[in-house]
């Protein structure tokens, strides 16, 4: 084991499951497999009617390539069924609630139950100490504190490894900086990219962060060039952490000392790969989507879901140790969504808010770009003689109401440019919808 | 009278006057009097031209968005208060004034033409006649 991470003396107890021989690992997913589909199947109906539909009951599943027989879960199953509609567990058990964008206006919803929290927050633990991190570090947890799983997911994570938490949520830059600096903070949980805009302010306002050693940084796509980047500037190790509000939130795999790869906590999540066109699953090492069944949530168990994450998975061990087998780090979905600062974002979404506003769809194009570490959002519109007015306050009304339409539908600031027709690239006759200059 | 003042929409970027101007001049349209309305992000221009129907569909064949608005072309004396002794007719008027902007190609050197976009230009232009407000035709503006 790298003497750079895990604390010396052995792993904190809480990582034993990540060292479990494969046979007895193989053998906890089978049966809380088992347990996940018999509870989906009991308590939800649209689990149980899709396998009806496939005359199947919770005793096909006899081993754990039975899995490939299960029909997928999508997102817009979470939201047809908004907002209780896949819980499994009644209110009186289900003790929070997270929520987070979906493809029309409504959030989709996640529940968890005590022991949900439980297992949420062992996964982050195990996740920390992956990183190396432990008890004696100072955490400061800029992830967002509210609807998002980032941010209390990471808080409680670190509370139960006990460490010390600050719990400073997003923003506030140089507050960011003097909280780091003063209280000698160790470990830091954001995103990549306002890493990189809090390093670059720290160096303006000569903030001394040497104490800072390691990064957890998720939320957002990144390359292994930005990796090497903030390593190499910051002098601290940076991993990759990855999960999603409909598994769970953050902590459904990490990077360890190795950064080769995600670990995934396989005793809680069930790996798939499978080819998005024709939904074939495939072997190791074969790219394609991901899928993901939770093996021990409670209050709503997720049956093979879609990710639209374009991965592979690495089933060779790991030089750590650790017996969980790993995915590639996210380059790509296998949809048009986009996550910007954390928050999902469709094309659809943006045109809907077109619609809502000027009754037909004008060509539009969305611009994402990163200033100061913040992934910004532009809509641009061209302009149609139906909404052309010889009036400046009318098409800076109409600029207005396009901007707050849009962010009430993303929850999302954007910016609108109005732009002259036939100005947007068009190819093939279709518009190129998003341009993507975030250069991750 | 009335006439109609053509407006365009802008990008506020380089180059985004000259392909009107310049598709107006291949077509042999000259441009009366033209301003230029601008925010941060984008423009307007507005301009006169003789025949407005035959430079709207040249403009149109590039691709751009043209609407016609009816602004009332307004003589005024062509000495200091002059512009203040219509605005103050106006005024009295109870009209509200959207914009307006010198009419450049003028007629006669002591006489000055101001162009002006009122909300409603059927009642300003019955209002302004009946308080001796002198409206120009077409004619004496163009030089028909």
């Amino acid at each position: 084991m790298s003497a750079w991470n895990d604390p010396p003396g052995g792993f904190h107890p809480v990582s034993t499951p990540d060292y479990l021989p494969r046979p007895q690992l193989l053998a906890i997913q089978l049966q809380r497999l088992q347990s996940t589909v018999a509870r989906a199947y009991d308590r939800v109906p649209l689990f149980r009617s899709r396998m009806e539909d496939r005359k199947l009951s919770p005793a096909s599943i006899r081993s754990l390539a039975d899995i490939g027989k299960l029909p997928f879960t999508v997102k817009a199953d979470l939201r047809d069924t908004y907002p209780f509609g896949l819980f499994a567990s009644p209110m009186e058990e289900i003790v929070r609630l997270h929520a987070s964008s979906g493809t029309t206006g409504k959030p989709i919803v996640v529940a968890y139950t005590q022991s949900d929290l439980d297992v949420w927050t062992e996964v982050m633990v195990r996740s920390f100490a992956a990183c190396g991190i432990h008890r004696g570090d100072v955490v400061q947890n800029a992830y967002g504190y509210g609807l998002f799983t980032g941010g209390l997911g990471m808080h409680y994570g670190g509370e139960a490894l006990g460490a010390t938490v600050i719990p400073i949520s997003g923003g506030n830059t140089e507050r960011q900086l003097m909280v780091m600096q003063d209280f000698g903070v160790t470990a830091l949980c954001c995103t990549p990219s306002y890493f990189l805009y809090l390093l670059e302010s720290a160096k303006e306002m000569k903030i001394d962060f040497s104490r800072l050693r390691v990064g957890v940084f998720g939320a957002e796509p990144w390359s292994e060039a930005m990796r090497d980047r903030i390593q190499a500037e910051s002098g601290i190790r940076a991993h990759d952490i990855y999960g999603l509000s409909e598994i769970i939130g953050p902590g459904v795999g990490i990077e360890c000392s190795h950064q080769h790869g995600l670990h995934v906590f396989e005793d809680h999540f069930y790996p798939e790969i499978i080819d998005p066109d024709t939904g074939e699953v495939l072997p190791d090492g074969g790219e394609g989507e991901l899928v993901l069944t939770t093996l021990s949530k409670q209050a709503m168990p997720m049956i093979r879901y879609r990710t639209r994450d374009v991965t592979s998975i690495m089933a060779e061990p790991c030089e750590c140790g650790r017996t969980l087998r790993r995915i590639r780090r996210i380059g790509r979905r296998s949809d048009d969504m986009l996550i910007i600062r954390g928050v999902n974002v469709f094309p659809s979404q943006v045109e809907t808010a077109l619609l809502r506003v000027e009754g037909t769809l004008p060509h539009y194009q969305i611009v994402l770009t990163r200033e100061k570490g913040l992934d910004q959002m532009e809509v641009k519109v061209e302009v149609t003689p139906e909404v052309f007015s010889d009036e400046i306050r009318k098409l800076e009304a109409l600029q207005q109401q396009l901007e707050s339409t849009i962010e009430n539908i993303l929850g999302l600031r954007v910016k609108v440019t109005l732009v002259q027709p036939r100005s947007l690239p068009r190819s093939e006759g279709k518009a190129r919808r998003v341009s993507d200059l975030r250069n991750v | 009278m009335k006439l109609q003042q053509l407006s365009l929409f802008l990008e506020n970027r380089p180059g985004q006057l000259r392909a009107p101007c310049e598709a107006l001049g291949k077509a042999g349209i000259d441009l009366l009097t033209m301003t230029l309305a601008d925010t941060t992000q984008f423009g307007i221009l507005r301009f006169i031209v003789a025949d407005p129907e035959r430079a709207r569909k040249v403009l149109e064949a590039e691709g751009m968005i043209v609407s016609v608005t009816e602004v009332v072309p307004i003589q005024v004396e062509n000495k200091p208060g002059g512009l203040a002794a219509v605005l103050g007719a106006i005024e009295a008027a109870g009209l509200g004034v959207e914009y307006m902007y010198d009419f450049a190609a003028r007629a006669t050197p002591d006489k000055a033409a101001i162009i002006f976009r009122f909300e409603d230009p059927d009642r300003a232009l019955e209002a302004l006649k009946a308080a001796g407000v002198r409206i120009l035709t077409s004619e004496e503006l163009l030089g028909r």
